[in-house]
This record gives structure tokens, sequence and C-alpha cells, in this order.
């Protein structure tokens, strides 16, 4: 799957989350820009990227994860 | 499991308000749920007649997402949670030393999410059985002043887990049975928690430790979710978690359904009796299929047995379905339904007569069809109605199961006799039709009540029936076992319950009437009573046992109050029915109502004999 790809998925589960149907978001964004991005979110976030990819991260993974471009490099890397 | 792809559910499936329940309702998808939580909420918000529970969440591990859960199902059942929630791992403090918060929501029900993690010491290999038995006691009794604590407190239900198994095995098999084995030790630990709900009456056990077995354990404890976050339970399973709760709850608070209608061809046999004839139909040990049947057939039995009402709804000639009925394999026998509908009208239609015909609402059925036609015409024509997604004929039975309908937290005597008092009514009804005055036939069930003041042994069905009448119910005021054991010792109150008996059966406890005495003048603050003794003048062997009651206490005036739900239309002109005069009306309806007692009282009721 591409970046362009799992990006597009991942913009929908953002905007399913933070129930926001206009939130967009870049490899650059991280939990700064979004001020309801707390710890309890990130959770969340992780959880529901795992059931769309269907995969698996682990703990190392998500200590990685400062951005969404790193969170879609490690997606990507599960993926192949 | 239906396993619905979530980019192809739009936003105006979602923002439909049935489409919202449909979400939320067995079987569900939990990864959607939890996605789509936001939106899912503001949907069920706009739900009307929600009521309001206080829900106190004392956690041993991380409860965020579980409250967040709970709460969709809850708002789903028509209860709005207020929520107060520990701080993490705060449960046990909470519970003991109080806080602030805790005690200032006054909760309805405390939930404590404890799991393995919170077992501190295990039986370690030198111990012998008297060291071992020794620290069991002491990991139980953490627990068990914690619940005292909280019941003296809070005097509200306690819903507790067990404990499911740990997610490795130090002696392997041998750690069932070993006394040094941890499955050993937690095995013993949870019967001590069931020997503590079997004595104490406000006390429930949320079964983690079959809903982890059942989901598996292994995902169910992956430790991923403990050691990032501190959940004691994977993250993908907690909205089954919280259905469960969720079910508890809401069977508390007297939201479970109390009725069955079932199809025939397809649902209860294989194959269509009026096409196939009756010795064709697939039943019996003979086929696989037809031993599924059975199966299922057995298992709607042995909850007829637990009080749930069982009805046929189905397409056919009269004479076909009772054909069918009588296969000479059937678990269920055609005595075992409450009411047979077999016709040609729309199933929308008999639904709804069915439950005029056992004065209950629709929305206490559940609706079981293999027909999707059917099953989606009950959906949109009759609300309120469970319709449940039968899925495959080998997964009739679990789906049934896990949906929960029928979640049993209190179980009365009048649980185990409900057919037989239905069926008692029927012929009530057949009765009456033979009287041309009404009054003759009231007579003729030579009725016997007992209206008298609480007494304990029929608290919990008294608590049932404060938490289940929602028609015959003037203020519609819930009230818990304990805060009734309260009122009952509280000298300024009277509180009396109304049992009737007839020439057909023991209805038992049928009515509840509670006044709070004010000076000279009683306050009815609650007045409720069972759809099923309706038009029996039960109503006035209560007044006149209330007016009694307080005239022996000085009492003058008797003040009624009437708060009109979208349920209780029936009861609009019942104060005027009793002789009250009407004192003052708001804008919403609620009406105030008066009767002197000081200068005389002529006694309604000349049907029933009353404490006799």
């Amino acid at each position: 799957m591409s970046r362009v790809e799992i990006l597009e998925k991942v913009t929908v589960i953002f905007r399913d989350l933070f129930d926001d149907d206009r939130l967009d978001i870049d490899d650059t964004t991280s939990a700064e820009d979004i001020e309801e991005w707390d710890s309890l979110m990130h959770i969340n976030l992780i959880t529901a990227v795992q059931s769309e990819f269907n995969i698996r991260f682990s703990m190392d993974d998500i200590y990685k994860m400062k951005n969404v471009g790193a969170m879609i490099d490690i997606i990507q890397k599960l993926l192949d | 499991m239906t396993v619905i792809k979530i980019d192809q559910v739009n936003l105006t499936y979602i923002k439909g308000g049935l489409s919202v329940n449909n979400l939320l309702e067995y079987p569900f998808d939990s990864q959607l749920i939890m996605r789509k939580r936001k939106s899912l909420k503001k949907e069920l918000l706009k739900k009307e007649d929600l009521s309001e529970k206080h829900i106190a969440i004392l956690g041993g591990s991380t409860t965020h997402d579980i409250k967040d859960m709970l709460e969709l199902f809850l708002l789903n059942y028509g209860i709005r949670p207020v929520f107060f929630e520990s701080e993490f791992g705060q449960y046990w403090h909470d519970a003991m030393f109080g806080n602030a918060e805790l005690i200032a929501l006054k909760p309805d029900v405390i939930y404590i999410h404890t799991s393995n993690r919170n077992i501190m010491k295990y039986p370690e290999p030198d111990q012998d059985s008297a060291a071992i038995d020794e620290l069991l006691e002491q990991t139980y009794s953490h627990f068990e002043a914690m619940w005292e604590r909280l019941s003296a407190t809070y005097h509200c239900p306690i819903i507790q887990n067990n404990f499911e198994y740990p997610y490795y095995r130090l002696m392997g098999n041998q750690d069932a049975s070993n006394i040094h084995g941890r499955v050993n030790f937690i095995t013993r630990l949870n019967m001590k928690f069931y020997e503590y709900a079997q004595s104490h009456n406000n006390f429930f056990i949320n079964d983690i430790n079959y809903q982890s077995a059942d989901y598996g354990l292994r995902e169910w404890s992956d430790p991923f979710y403990w050691y990032m976050y501190k959940y004691a339970l994977c993250i993908d399973a907690i909205p089954i978690l919280a259905y469960n709760i969720a079910n508890i709850i809401k069977s508390l608070f007297g939201k479970n359904k109390k009725a069955i209608a079932l199809d025939l061809d397809n649902t209860l046999w294989g194959g269509v009796v009026g096409d196939d004839g009756v010795e064709n139909l697939e039943l019996g040990q003979e086929t696989a299929i037809g031993q599924a049947y059975m199966e299922f057939q057995q298992y709607l039995k042995d909850k007829q047995k637990l009080g749930v009402l069982l009805n046929v709804i189905s397409k056919n000639d009269y004479e076909n379905a009772i054909a069918g009925l009588n296969h000479p394999q059937m678990i269920l026998k055609p005595d075992d339904f409450t009411i047979i509908k077999a016709n040609w009208d729309p199933k929308s239609l008999n639904l709804v007569q069915i439950a005029e015909e056992l004065t209950l609402l629709p929305e206490s059925f559940v609706f079981i069809d293999d027909n999707p036609a059917e099953r989606e015409l009950i959906r949109q024509q009759v609300s309120g109605v469970a319709v449940h997604e039968l899925g495959k004929l080998e997964n009739y039975i679990y789906t049934i199961d896990r949906a929960g309908y029928f979640e049993t937290t209190v179980f009365s005597k009048d649980d185990l006799n409900r057919n037989t008092m239905y069926k008692e009514n029927i012929k009530r009804t057949q009765l009456q039709s033979s009287f041309a005055d009404y009054k003759d036939y009231l007579l003729s069930l030579r009725m016997r009540a007992e209206v008298k003041p609480f007494e304990s042994i029929y608290m919990p069905r008294i608590a049932q029936l404060t938490n289940k009448s929602n028609q015959f119910n003037l203020t519609t005021r819930r009230y818990t076992q304990v805060e009734l054991e309260q009122i009952a010792e509280d000298p300024d109150y009277i509180a009396l319950y109304g049992k009737l008996e007839d020439c057909f059966g023991d209805n038992g406890i049928v009515a509840v009437v509670i006044g709070k005495i004010e000076g000279k003048s009683l306050d009815i603050i609650l007045w409720l009573m069972s759809c099923r003794v309706l038009k029996r003048d039960m109503e006035f062997a209560m007044m006149d046992t209330l007016v009694e009651k307080s005239r022996a206490l000085g009492i003058k005036t008797i003040k009624g109050y009437y708060y009109p739900t979208t349920k209780n239309g029936i009861v609009r002109d019942f104060y005027e029915k009793q002789g009250f005069t009407k004192i003052s009306e708001d804008a919403a309806g609620n009406t105030v109502w008066e009767l002197n007692i000081d200068t005389g009282y002529e006694a309604k009721n000349h049907v029933i004999k009353v404490n006799s």
C-alpha cells in the first residue's frame, strides 16, 4: 500500500475519533497540533489503526511514533 | 459477527436514530463503535425519556474507554449515566477512605473493575495448605471489607468483577488443581466472591472469567495493553466488557425484556409446515439440522422456566401451526406458549395485539424470526422491540444468549410462576365474557387480598416492581431494595404492599404504595400496580386500607401526585376516580390532588376480601 493510500485511511480514522469531518493531517502532524490528542486519545488511535490495517504494533513501534509520518512508516513496514 | 467495512458506513447511515441503535445491538462491531463513539454519543443524547443514573467506576486499572463504552450502551438502553471515575488504581482507597467527589455523586450503582492484576500475593511453593488458606482469606477480606464499607455508605447495588485466569501457568495443567497453582487460587477466590453474592441481595458479579474465556484469554490478557496503558484487558475487548456491565445495570433498573415472540417455520423447526406437512418437518435426533432445532427449543424452554414468556407469531393456518407444535419430537408444547397467533395478518399487528393481551409494552419483547423481511417490518413498525439478528441455525442459541435480553439480577418467586400467572389471566378473560354484569364477574373470581406494611421476605419483589412498572405508576419513582428497607422501618412513612389471589390462582405482590407523613397530611410519593390486575378494583382495596391506616395515625388529608411520562397515561385520572380533588396542575401536566379523610370516607372496594 502506498503512503498516500495509508494517509487517506488514517485521515478517516482521525476524523471519526475526533468527530471532525474537516480535519486534515499530514506527515508532520503530531499531538501538539490537535488539542484533543491526549494520551487517552492516542490509545484509541493506535487501536483503531491496528484494527483498520489488521496489524499489531510492538511496544517499540509505539515509542517511535512521534508524528503521523512516523506512524505511516511503521504501518507500511508491518504491511510488507 | 457481521463486520461492516468502516469506509462503507457513511454518516447518513449513522445519523438516523434507528441505525444508531442497531449499531449498539448485539452482535455489534466493537471496532466501529470504538471509533464512532463521539458521533454515536451525540445522536444517543437526542433520545427522549432518558433516565439519569449516577454510576461510580472504581478501577484497579485504567477505566477510561470502559466508561466511554458503558455510556453508549446505557444511553441505548435509555439510561443517561453521570459518572464518577477513580484516579488510576484507586478503587480501594476511594471505597475505604471516601472521596469527596464520589460522596457528592450519591451513586445509584457502583462498579468495581478489578482483575488478577490486583491480586498482590499468590501462594509460594514452600507454603503448606494452612498458610495458603490464610493467604486466601487475607486476599478475600481486602475485597469484603470494601464491599461492606461501600454498602454501608452508599446503600446502592455493587457490581464486582470476578477474576479472569492468569495468562500463564507456572505449574502447567496442574496449576488448576494444585493448591500452589494460581489457577487454583483464583478459582477459590472466585468461589468466595460467589458466596458473598449469594448472601447479599445488592451485590452482583460481572463474570469476566467467562467473558475472557469466551473472547479468548490470550487475546483478552495481551500484556501489551498492561505495559503500555495499564489496561487489564485488550482494548478491542472493552465493548464486550462494557456491554455486560450495561446489561447488569439495565436489568437492575427494570429494563430487561420480558417476552419472546417466535416464528415457527425455519425458526423452531426446519421446513414449512403448511407446504411440507408435519411428518416432513426437520426436527429430532435423526439429523444434524433436526438436532439443532431441538437444542434451540430446549434453550427456549429453559429460558421460560426462568420467567420469560414465550409466544408464537406465525404466518400459517392455525390448524397447521398447532399440528406442527404437536409434532412428537417438539420440546416446546402448545402449552408452553402464553399466546399463539397463527394467521395471515401482518406480524407487526400480531405483536402489538399480544402485547395488549398480556398488558405488556411492545418494548418488552424480543422478536425472533428467520425471515429478514419480517424482521425489517417489525423494526420499522413497532418501536422498542428488540429484533434479533439470528444468524446461522447453529448460532441461534449463542447469539440470543450473548445479547443479554434477560440478564438475571433479581430472581423472585414471581419469575418462577410468571407463565402460570399469565395463563390464569387468559382464563379470567374467558370467564369475563360469560358475565353480562362486570361486578358479577369480579365477585365470581372470589378475590382475596393481603394489604399490609412491607415485609422483608417480599422486598426483592417490591423492589422489582418499583423498577419495572411503567404504566400503572403515578410518580415513576425507582427504589433500590436498601432504600425500601429503610422506608419500611421509618415511622414517618406508611408503606403497603398488596397481594391478590383468586379462584384461578395467586397473582403474588401486585401493588405498592408509599406515603410520607407530613404532620396531619400524607403525601403519596409512590403508587403503582402491576398491569396484570387491571380492572379488578385492587386499587380501591389499596386505598381503603391506606385511608384506614392513615386515620389510625390521626392523618386528616391525603395528597396524591401524578407525574406524566410517555407510558403512564392510563393513570392520568386515577385520583379523580378515587374521589380526590385536583388542587394544582403545571405546564408539564404534573397534577396534585387532595382527599379529606377527616370528615368520613366511604370504602370503595366491594369485591375483594382484604386481610381476612
